[in-house]
């Protein structure tokens, strides 16, 4: 998976989790929790999601290298490849 | 399975401010409480005055009263004297912008030292508090902004121009609006922190008396719109005696509440109940964070730990393992509300912590711990303990007439004798309501219990529809009346599911109105308008299509139905049920 990949995967999630967000709107640095609004039990639920989706299991205290987009795709590359 | 019940060991008794809880039950009536606090020197009764300025009084202003981390990591320190004169300066802004004793004031904000700050300040000018949970969307502050008649609301610049700027003007209420965090504020507003720094630091506490309005505290209803909870500034006996009994807090001790000041927990024990008892604050403004948390309870040296299952259920999914390369040796005593601690999260704390969590049970209505595990007493696992001296409760079987007491073991609603000072006196202009929770002589607390042999109290359910999500109480008809303002949606039922982290979740059931066709698009478009109008903890994580809901002849659609057939429960007395699931 590209970059790229990763990132329209993520962003898909995200949304899917939390339909008032607008992807164009989402910066590569807006914080899930602290900006987006998302709160502990969306974080969860996108865990889940990404889980599925990538076959990546994020573990509790790794939930901080997903609480950006630009954060989340990096931790993401590094854990697929 | 059946859990053991945990025996304390001498040491945990030992610090138990009530030692002896069977005598402290006997012996005790709530003009007790009157011993621990001061009273106005001039006569009366003040909550803010009992929390800071006695203690600068009796020569422990240099005291840490508040340690506040900012999300990012910047700490700030506050003592007992410290506060007294932020409060102060606070109150003469309010004075100064045209509010007087009796109006009420709103909050609206993350965990800022200037939330702790508005609060007691406040109530140190003889206003209302009424603090409101920042996340919510726009639809649940406007209504309470409504029903409370706001008449100020301290908030954030961000905040307040995303959810209130729009409609503000049709609040013919609301005089005043402070912002936080801006040095030059928009037309209409009041910048906080200038006005803060021009005010003097003295200020006459507010002559208020034991039954004057205090705090307004919004809870959901099954029907209707959100209830404003009244208490008054007796609740003080309340707070500062429950403290004690339930929490062990006492001059000195190292605290921390893990709840946002937004629901009851984070004011009764998140701002009131450790100041008035002189113990320090800590405050985190970020949210739940694994290794923060740890980190927190590491660094700070916390004795006093009081959390919520939500928050216990994330950390018991990380594992033991997550927690071993932390030093938690100064930790004496865990508590837990919000909704029952399901007994492997009790057990757990005694594993990773040293001690168990402590369980307790009270709701926005009592304005305090009615019924809790105690520091001096054996825990049940699964249970939420015994009455706190002051406190007669009760089971009772609501079908009889007049009421009658349930036998052991018997489920029943769990019901309060009234008159404990913390005991809510009304629901804003909502007498009728008000009235229709006490019957016989007794509170009906709308929780189903049983109180065992031994006098234990155990949670069974609610008997409504109210639904208990991350320990926030939630009204289907709010989130319902949120549903069928989008244009696809005909008609919505919500309840909620079971749920191993958050103990429920909301889901919604909707029919669409003609032209529109059940979509995954769609779905994630009623969510994402549900989400904007009423914010992540109150809008449903799940919605489903159905033809039609199941309604009874009055046209009331039957959520418990919907429960039941989602869950295989049976399906109950169903004779009133008129137009079916489809």
């Amino acid at each position: 998976m590209t970059e790229d990949d990763i990132k329209a995967a993520f962003l898909e999630e995200l949304i899917s989790v939390a339909p008032d967000l607008d992807a164009e709107d989402i910066g590569g640095n807006d914080h899930l929790q602290d900006d987006l609004e998302l709160d502990s039990m969306d974080i969860l639920n996108l865990v889940t999601a990404l889980h599925e989706r990538l076959g990546v299991n994020i573990p509790e205290e790794d939930y901080h290298g997903i609480e950006t987009l630009n954060k989340a795709v990096a931790y993401l590359a590094g854990r697929l490849g | 399975m059946t859990w053991d019940t945990i025996a304390k060991t001498d040491a945990e008794r030992a610090y138990a401010v009530l030692g002896d809880p069977g005598a402290g039950r006997a012996g005790f009536d709530w003009d007790q409480a009157a011993d621990m606090l001061d009273g106005l020197p001039g006569g009366g009764l003040n909550i803010a005055y009992e929390a800071l300025d006695r203690h600068v009084a009796h020569g422990d202003g240099d005291r840490l009263a508040l340690r506040w981390f900012g999300k990012d990591d910047e700490l700030r320190d506050f003592t007992y004297a410290d506060l007294t004169r932020a409060t102060a300066r606070f109150a003469n802004v309010l004075m100064a912008s045209g509010l007087a004793p009796g109006d009420r004031l709103y909050s609206l904000m993350g965990r800022k030292p200037e939330l702790y700050i508005a609060a007691l300040g406040t109530l140190k000018a003889g206003l209302v508090f009424s603090p409101l949970f920042s996340a919510f969307g726009p639809e649940p502050i406007r209504t309470r902004m409504e029903i409370g008649e706001a008449n100020a609301v301290v908030t954030t610049e961000s905040i307040y121009r995303r959810k209130i700027a729009k409609w503000r003007a049709e609040i013919p209420s609301l005089k005043v609006v402070f912002l936080v965090d801006v040095d030059e504020a928009p037309e209409g507003c009041v910048a906080l922190g200038p006005a803060l720094a021009a005010a003097s630091e003295d200020f006459e506490v507010a002559q208020t008396q034991p039954e004057d309005m205090a705090l307004i505290h919004f809870t959901s209803g099954t029907t209707g719109r959100p209830k404003g909870a009244v208490h008054v500034h007796k609740a003080v006996y309340a707070h500062v005696a429950t403290g004690r009994f339930a929490l062990n807090l006492r001059p000195g001790a190292i605290y921390w509440c893990t709840a946002d000041p937004g629901w009851v927990t984070g004011t009764s024990y998140g701002i009131i109940s450790p100041l008035v008892n002189g113990a320090t604050l800590l405050v985190d403004e970020a949210e739940f964070d694994l290794d923060r948390w740890y980190g927190m309870l590491q660094r700070e040296k916390v004795e006093i730990w009081y959390t919520a299952p939500t928050a216990i259920r994330m950390m018991m999914r990380a594992g033991a393992e997550a927690a071993a390369p932390y030093d938690f040796s100064n930790l004496q005593f865990l508590a837990s509300v919000g909704e029952p601690l399901n007994p492997e999260g009790v057990v757990w704390g005694k594993e990773v912590f040293g001690h168990p969590f402590h369980d307790n049970w009270w709701q926005t209505e009592t304005g305090g711990i009615m019924i809790a595990n105690l520091a001096a007493e054996d825990i049940r696992p699964g249970s939420m303990g015994k009455p706190l001296p002051g406190i007669e409760a009760g089971v009772v079987d609501t079908e009889s007439d007049p009421l009658r007491e349930c036998a052991p073991g018997e489920i029943g609603e769990l019901a309060l004798r009234p008159g404990w000072p913390s005991m809510m006196r009304t629901y804003l202009h909502e007498q009728v309501r008000y009235d229709k929770t006490f019957r016989d002589g007794w509170y009906l607390s709308g929780d189903l219990a049983m109180k065992d042999e031994d006098g234990y109290f155990w949670f069974v359910g609610r008997a409504d529809d109210l639904i208990k999500s991350s320990g926030h109480l939630i009204g289907p008809f709010e989130v319902e009346s949120a549903l069928i303002e989008h244009e696809a949606v005909a008609e919505a039922g919500v309840i909620g599911l079971p749920d191993e982290t958050a103990g429920e979740v909301v889901k919604a059931y909707v029919s669409l109105n003609p032209g529109y066709e059940p979509s995954e698009e769609l779905e994630r478009d009623i969510r994402g308008h549900a989400r904007k109008k009423l914010g992540p903890a109150v809008a449903p994580r799940e919605v489903v299509f159905r033809k039609t809901l199941p309604k009874t002849r009055s046209g009331k659609i039957m959520r418990r139905l919907l429960k039941a057939r989602e869950l295989g429960l049976p399906e109950g007395d169903i004779s009133t049920l008129e137009t079916d699931e489809s």
